[in-house]
């Protein structure tokens, strides 16, 4: 059967110049990098070259790149080290309302176990935080700020060159979640001003189970993991050298292929959403218009399922999601779609399209020819639908 | 112990929030950077750092001039004699 997928913010597959690039580190040089015979100091020495290729990818140094086993782990090193480091500065951290769990619940465990205290920044209708509402919510204790780079529910891009300025301005450390972004959109630490940003490798054709957090030099942070001296002694534990390895490929690939990337899933995005609001009545658009992610398609389709329409759509070998797989198994309307006030009822209709770049128009007109039957069957099932049309 | 007050530093090395044994080999690392006769300066929040550098210097030959306390960690100061 045809396999449409489109749910790459869940995972991309591994290219295969990455996959290539990560094999002999799995047999001939499987060394341990912290050796001092020929195969360890080697491995070594390929790190450092990985180092190089994900910093350039970001415009950071190598020397401020940690390596991380996800961007979750990024992001709860950026998070509980960065407010370890400055306990004795302040208790209150800010971050805004539309976070992954990983910087959430981070912020949570210092609230409940090291009494911090945190703000949680509310967004507008389209996911934007407002850099003077951050600059109102800042206090003296206010020692760490955390603002997504972009949502990976609703695709919308923080203005984030604008909330660190204000924070910069107060010397408060600003942190950013760019696993949505890093390898799909440009991103410049210098050009955002972010003291740390995250970024997961399974997001542009690394494999799973590697990422990195940035740290701008002299910045403290007090690891997380103990043991050695890897990673300068911020994250200790034997390097994951292929996975590190196929970061740094994918990192380099992608420095090299944004620019076509981002053109080709921004038409094939703007086909597939025209497409969508022609064919299917009452489908509301989640997410800023223009300030998105350009792979990105976000909606709620009204008086249906999305989880029910995931499932039909799989049966037709296209692959979505619905941008909260946590909250609709633990049976919670998305906080992301509450935060931007999507009524609870149209929140069960989202829908989330992710693309890449090895997606294609015909696999789009493929989606816009099986996606309004699906809905048509559901609705046909549902007691909302029937309120709605009799109205 | 020695202590010293506003001790000028050639260098800087904030070591506050690594553990051990960062605070010798990285000191050992930019030492390698610097001329005869500058001084580096260690920030640590590492106690046992007071042990132990004063007797890494002596065992390489460095000076170990004195520690200054500050706010949140220790300030260590080393010449570098050869």
């Amino acid at each position: 059967m045809k396999r449409v997928y489109l749910d790459h913010a869940s995972a991309t597959p591994v290219r295969k110049e990455v996959m290539e690039a990560m094999l002999p580190y799995f047999e001939e040089r499987f060394g341990n990098p912290s050796t001092v015979y020929d195969l360890g100091s080697e491995a070594k020495d390929v790190i450092e070259e990985q180092r190089s290729k994900v910093a350039k990818l970001i415009g950071a140094e190598p020397a401020e790149i940690i390596f991380t086993s996800s961007g979750a782990e990024a992001n709860n090193l950026a998070i509980k080290g960065a407010a370890f480091a400055k306990k004795t500065k302040g208790n209150h951290i800010i971050i805004s309302a539309i976070e992954h769990h990983s910087v959430l619940n981070s912020a949570r465990f210092l609230e409940r176990l090291l009494d911090f205290e945190v703000t949680f920044l509310q967004v507008d209708e389209h996911g934007l935080v407002d850099p003077e509402r951050l600059a109102s919510t800042i206090r003296p204790e206010t020692v760490l700020v955390s603002i997504m780079h972009a949502n990976n529910e609703i695709g919308t891009i923080e203005p984030i060159s604008e909330l660190s300025a204000v924070c910069r301005e107060k010397g408060i450390n600003f942190h950013t979640d760019a696993v949505a972004t890093a390898g799909n959109i440009p991103v410049d630490v210098n050009a955002l001003g972010v003291d740390m940003l995250s970024l997961s490798g399974a997001a542009f054709g690394a494999p799973k189970g590697v990422g990195a957090l940035y740290f701008r030099k002299k910045l403290r942070l007090m690891p997380l993991i103990h043991g050695g001296i890897q990673e300068s002694g911020r994250r200790a534990g034997t390097e994951n050298v292929p996975a590190i390895v196929g970061l740094g490929k994918a990192s380099e690939l992608a420095s090299k292929e944004l620019t076509v990337k981002m053109d080709h899933v921004r038409k094939l995005r703007d086909h597939l959403l025209k497409g969508i609001h022609d064919g299917i009545e009452q489908v509301v658009p989640t997410g800023h218009p223009q300030k998105r992610l350009p792979g990105h398609a976000s909606f709620c389709i009204e008086a249906i399922e999305g989880e029910a329409l995931l499932l039909m759509l799989e049966q037709d070998g296209i692959y979505a999601n619905t941008g909260s797989a946590c909250a609709s198994k633990a049976l919670k309307t998305s906080p992301v779609l509450v935060a931007i006030k999507i009524a609870p009822d149209v929140a069960q209709g989202s829908i989330v399209f992710t693309l890449e770049r090895s997606n294609t128009m015909e696999e789009m007109d493929y989606v816009l020819e099986r996606l309004p039957a699906a809905v048509e069957t559901l609705r046909s099932f549902s007691p909302l639908w029937g309120k709605k049309t009799a109205a | 112990m020695k202590f010293v007050e506003n001790q000028k530093a050639d260098e800087s090395l904030d070591l506050v929030c690594r553990m051990c044994p960062l605070h010798l080999l990285e000191p050992g690392d930019k030492m390698k950077c610097m001329k005869k006769g500058q001084v580096l300066e260690v920030l640590t929040d590492y106690d046992g750092a007071l042990e132990d550098i004063p007797a890494w210097c002596e065992k390489c030959g460095h000076e170990f001039i004195g520690l200054e306390e500050d706010e949140d960690c220790y300030k260590l100061y080393i010449k570098k004699a050869k």
